[in-house]
């Protein structure tokens, strides 16, 4: 995580044509009631009316606490889980309702790369299978052709090629996950979706993973969607960082804009939450504590889905859903969903809701103290 | 560890070769249930299928003139039934019926059961709820009850025997496949393997199946010792093979009434069942073991 490596990720070729595009992207699980004839189901709202779009060549950051619908969406855009509704259009093709055989040829360019690249790779295949497979599948490559292909590949990622016969058992975790990209990149897909590559991985082999990423992506022009919690990771690798609350987008923008003009209160107290490596400055600064716990998406809180922890609440946060817009005169591409954004330089941990506690709509029981 | 620091290359190369060497005899060890248990089970094979060889006599030819012979009578080391019939012949004999009970029955629910799970608990929705319902529905029953009333509408023989055990005996299997395959389709690798486009059949049968077929492997064990069981069941009852055939079940079922007097008669058959009862076990229990420390 070095100046060098930033600068090879691509700048915006002044924002390459859309390649990925979701629109009001919902996605509801029906929760399993254990009452035998009940028939109002209800769902968890993991997914809740989310757009974003993604250029080519460019890196969309996807940040927020875990159970978000972080991963959700990602699996949603994969359409590995089939929407509720919505809209997803990938390289100007409507793909939010092909069906499985529809979407077996678009599956070469798209690709996921998992969280944890323990769970991720079958342990009773080999790599060579488990990297090699998807050649054989969608008949692309075979026999020796395949090997090689499989090698190339191996060696693309930072693996010994001669190591293809092993099993994953027999690779670190590092490795491991290099693995996962290697079969992520076996196809040369155009998008690849990245649900927390680093963040089961030790901080030293964080660093090569991302840095092995960001050096694929100048190389090959691949486009990433980049799912984390770490915002130190986001910050390094995204161009665009889309902020998520409880299934909804509460903030997007450029990155930099983010770190210097975060307007969301969420947005901010994430970031005053962000590890700063200078013991001087770490001792200046404010944190923000939010209170409370991320409410149950099974019934979120009316109005703006922030309200019940947000130290700048106000009625109509109750009352009304902020529609997700350029606030304070900010660029089209800064876009935020609060009625009262942050001003710059504006401390939100000096301010106090006011709305008091039982006026704010939320599930019994799930305001704790912070 | 202050010794470890201290310890040179050579003493430290001498303690990796013990401590390898000592990991491989615990292995050994760990795996000698196993290794009892196939033995013993390679023996109740060979005996089956060198029955003729062991022993001169037909397990069907009546003597009447030394009917409940004693255990050790020259010409008759298990003695003889109340029909003259050499004991020792019949248990070799029988052995071939109730070990193919044993092998064929449990092979064919094991195969079924685990592709009906695999698929309900894969596919999920309506066709799992349907396959469960219907695996339900034999758990309902008694199992014995069960396949007694199959045996008894069909008419009581061996391949009667055997179809009502096929029936009925695949719904285990396929309840704890089901279990197992709900648990890993959730896996990333199942993801994975989504997210690149396989079929759905590759990825049921090449990659949850083999990572998951431990639990039904282990189980079909105890279940090929059930089988026996049943069949003796069966044959006790009247409801399996028929006499003459030297079933083992069928024997203990002729021998209770000459239990005061001629206690070998149904000890021995018994005994047989237990030995194969056991190795069944042993290899179970190994098995266990074995699948369940290493990855490979």
């Amino acid at each position: 995580m070095n100046a060098e490596t930033t600068a090879t990720v691509p700048e915006p070729a002044a924002g390459g044509d859309v390649l990925l595009r979701v629109e009001n992207l919902v996605k509801y699980f029906p929760v399993q009631s254990s009452a035998f004839f009940r028939r109002d189901r209800e769902y968890v709202h993991a997914v809740d009316g989310v757009s974003l779009e993604v250029r080519q060549g460019q890196t969309l950051g996807l940040v927020g606490e875990t159970g978000c619908g972080k991963s959700t969406l990602a699996r949603c855009i994969l359409r590995l889980y089939n929407i509720t509704s919505g809209r997803i259009t990938f390289d100007g093709r409507d793909i939010s309702k092909l069906s499985a055989r529809q979407m077996r040829p678009l599956r070469r360019e798209m690709q996921m790369i998992f969280q944890d690249p323990y769970g991720s790779l079958n342990p009773r295949r080999r790599v060579g299978s488990i990297i090699g497979d998807p050649f054989a599948i969608h008949k692309t490559a075979t026999g020796q052709e395949r090997k090689r292909k499989v090698q190339e590949v191996m060696e693309l990622v930072g693996l010994n090629p001669e190591h293809f016969n092993r099993f994953p058992a027999e690779f670190s975790g590092g490795q491991r996950q290099r693995i996962g990209v290697a079969r992520a990149l076996a196809f040369r897909p155009k998008l690849i979706v990245c649900d927390e590559p680093v963040s089961a991985l030790d901080v030293s082999i964080q660093a090569q993973i991302i840095n092995l990423l960001a050096d694929l992506q100048s190389e090959l022009g691949l486009t990433y969607l980049f799912i984390a919690h770490d915002l130190s990771v986001v910050r390094h690798v995204s161009n665009k960082v889309a902020v998520m609350y409880l299934g909804q987008v509460t903030e997007l923008a450029p990155v930099d804009d983010l770190w210097a003009h975060p307007r969301h209160p969420y947005t901010d107290a994430l970031l005053s939450a962000v590890p700063v490596p200078d013991p001087d400055k770490a001792g200046q600064r404010e944190r923000i504590i939010l209170a409370g716990d991320v409410p149950s998406p099974i019934s979120p809180p009316s109005g703006c889905r922030f309200h019940p922890r947000c130290p700048k609440a106000a009625p109509t946060c109750v009352e009304k859903d902020p529609v997700l817009e350029p606030r304070l005169g900010d660029a089209a591409d800064h876009l935020a969903a609060c009625h009262f954004p942050v001003e710059d330089g504006e401390d939100i941990s000096k301010s106090r809701p006011t709305i008091s506690a039982d006026e704010r709509v939320i599930e019994s029981g799930l305001l704790g103290s912070a | 560890m202050s010794t470890m620091w201290a310890a040179t290359p050579s003493e430290q190369l001498m303690r990796m070769a013990t401590r390898a060497a000592g990991r491989r005899r615990s292995a050994t060890r760990r795996r000698l249930p196993l290794y009892i248990g196939l033995a013993m089970l390679v023996l109740a094979v060979a005996a089956a299928v060198l029955a003729p060889v062991l022993v001169s006599q037909s397990p069907t030819t009546i003597d009447v003139l030394h009917p409940l012979a004693p255990p050790l009578t020259p010409g008759h080391a298990l003695g003889t039934d109340q029909f003259g019939r050499d004991v020792l012949a019949r248990i070799l004999y029988g052995a071939r019926i109730d070990l193919a009970i044993a092998f064929g029955a449990t092979i064919v629910t094991l195969v079924g059961g685990t592709i009906i799970g695999l698929v309900a608990g894969y596919l999920g929705g309506r066709i799992d709820s349907v396959l469960m319902r219907l695996v339900d529905l034999f758990f309902a029953f008694p199992f014995l009850v069960l396949i007694i009333a199959i045996v008894a509408m069909l008419g009581p023989s061996i391949l009667n025997m055997f179809v009502a055990i096929w029936i009925t005996s695949w719904v285990a299997y396929a309840r704890i496949m089901r279990a197992q395959a709900v648990v890993a389709k959730r896996q990333q690798y199942v993801l994975a393997a989504r997210a690149l486009g396989y079929g759905r059949l590759r990825i049921m049968f090449r990659h949850i199946l083999p990572n998951t077929a431990s639990a039904v492997i282990i189980f079909s064990m105890v279940d090929a010792v059930g089988n026996i069981i049943l069949a003796a069941s069966l044959g006790f009852l009247g409801l399996g093979a028929q006499p003459p055939s030297p079933e083992w079940g069928t024997m203990i079922s002729e021998g209770q009434n000459y239990l005061l007097t001629s206690w070998w008669l149904a000890t021995m058959p018994g005994l047989a069942v237990v030995f194969v009862g056991i190795a069944f076990s042993l290899v179970g229990d190994g098995l266990a073991d074995l699948l369940r420390t290493g990855e490979r």
